[in-house]
């Protein structure tokens, strides 16, 4: 393990980001607007925002990292520098915890801010607290980070990536318990739902918006997504090759 | 008298795709000297390039860099490689580009300037790279691979798109590091460029046709120029291929 390497690709990351503005506003502020938009929808009917804002809230932090993520690890493959970075002493671990700790940081800043939004300015209601709302939040959007460098591994083209979205992240979304409880979908959806990952960071988010303590159940919940990260990232790895044909 | 090799490459087959770019092709290039590697675009320059590098998937054959098998971890801060593309981050700045990658090296902080320098790109080098010309980014790449004051230089096509006289300034530097130890691989579809080599290497439909001096093969075609030997050593490849 390199560290110098890791913190040095985590500062890459995050100069880039920096150096795009309108990604990095659209990053902090849309998911803000968003949660403003779903008040206003639900501004007769506060216990429905009450249950469905949490759920976007870990949902955004997903979805746009993953997005990020992929189109990002997408390009440095498709511009030579992963190529000529393999080439170069860092490990492929140092590598990509460096892409996780240079997004990992914006996740924390993005749902920070989208929580103290919606509890502190929308009036969103939760009975756990707030740290644990973005402790969900992070670990979802590192698993959005996770599964979008791993997709951007079998996308040739930006076009293809996008596509991922709607291809991997729309059937989490529908199965994970957003729409309907999962105890409630077909047996078989049922068990699909119980192999997805999102599945659980949402029934860590649901535990979070109702009770104020810490469970057994909410911490194996994110255990359990905590794992995916990882399994997800020693699959990246894995499609990281040195010699390519 | 040739120098101890800095490079063996000894029957090497490389396969892209369905295509045998490289069937067997075997050289060896010498420590502390330019050689210059030329043929047409599509020839197997890159593939051959890519393979001394070690990141190409190679069917068959052996390389040796440095004294160790292509591609082996200990060569990585050894080498200083310049792929064809760019390869250098679009959205950074100069100078962030080359922070980066002399911090992956481990090469010390001033070396970042020391290869500004060098590429004559120190007035830039707060400039996103997505903004510059293509020879200017070109001159990053450069820049990126001469981080670390690398033993051996694979250099993919390094002058296409510069001036002359940067051109000229770039040759006078490879010769520079040449003299004081470095081995370099150049390659280049410009001919006039071969003369500045110590060593040819022609290469056509991933075979060599020629791996010797310029003197020796402007004396064996009896050709007075570089290009002209090229295309009579097609020519003679051809009737070969006929008789």
């Amino acid at each position: 393990m390199n560290r110098v390497a890791m913190v040095a690709t985590a500062g890459r990351v995050l100069s880039q980001l920096r150096h795009d503005h309108r990604t990095l506003a659209m990053l902090l502020l849309v998911p803000c607007l968003l949660l403003g938009l779903l008040r206003w929808v639900f501004a007769n009917q506060v216990q429905t925002f009450n249950v469905i804002g949490p759920l976007l809230l870990v949902l955004f932090p997903f979805i746009t990292m993953f997005i990020v993520t992929s189109i990002a690890t997408l390009r440095e493959r498709t511009q030579g520098t992963l190529e000529r970075l393999l080439t170069m002493p860092i490990g492929k671990f140092d590598f990509l915890a460096g892409y996780a700790i240079g997004f990992g940081l914006v996740a924390i800043v993005q749902a920070s801010l989208a929580s103290w939004v919606a509890i502190g300015l929308l009036d969103m209601q939760v009975q756990g607290e707030m740290w644990l709302v973005v402790a969900v939040a992070v670990a979802n959007a590192l698993l959005g980070m996770a599964l979008g460098l791993l997709v951007s591994a079998f996308a040739r083209t930006e076009f293809q990536a996008v596509q991922f979205l709607p291809a991997i992240v729309f059937p989490q979304l529908l199965l994970c318990g957003l729409i309907i409880p999962r105890e409630n979908l077909d047996r078989p959806l049922e068990l699909i739902s119980n192999v997805l990952p999102l599945s659980y960071a949402v029934d860590a988010i649901k535990h979070v918006t109702t009770s104020t303590e810490i469970t057994g159940t909410f911490v194996s919940d994110l255990a359990i997504v905590v794992g995916c990260i990882l399994l997800a990232l020693v699959l990246g790895a894995a499609t990281l090759r040195r010699r390519t044909t | 008298m040739m120098n101890s090799p800095a490079i063996t490459v000894s029957g090497l087959r490389v396969r892209r795709g369905d295509r045998l770019v490289i069937p067997d092709l075997s050289c060896r290039i010498p420590a502390g000297t330019i050689t210059g590697l030329l043929g047409p675009s599509g020839c197997g320059k890159t593939t051959l390039m890519r393979s001394i590098v070690g990141v190409q998937v190679v069917e068959s054959g052996s390389i040796d860099v440095l004294g160790l098998p292509a591609g082996v971890a200990p060569l990585r801060s050894k080498i200083g490689y310049q792929p064809q593309a760019p390869a250098v981050y679009q959205d950074l700045t100069v100078r962030e580009n080359l922070r980066y990658f002399s911090r992956i090296l481990g090469a010390p902080a001033a070396d970042v300037d020391r290869v500004l320098g060098i590429v004559d790109l120190a007035a830039h080098a707060d400039q996103i790279v997505m903004r510059m010309s293509g020879g200017e980014e070109a001159r990053v790449s450069l820049a990126v691979a001469l981080l670390g004051r690398p033993e051996l230089l694979i250099l993919d096509e390094p002058t296409v798109g510069l001036d002359p006289v940067l051109r000229r300034d770039l040759w006078e530097l490879f010769v520079k590091l040449a003299a004081g130890g470095t081995t370099l691989l150049v390659s280049s579809h410009v001919m006039d460029e071969a003369e500045r080599c110590q060593r040819l290497l022609l290469m056509r439909d991933g075979r060599l046709l020629a791996d010797e001096t310029p003197a020796q093969l402007l004396q064996r075609t009896g050709t007075v120029d570089i290009g002209s030997a090229f295309l009579q050593l097609i020519d003679r490849a051809q009737q070969e291929v006929h008789r």
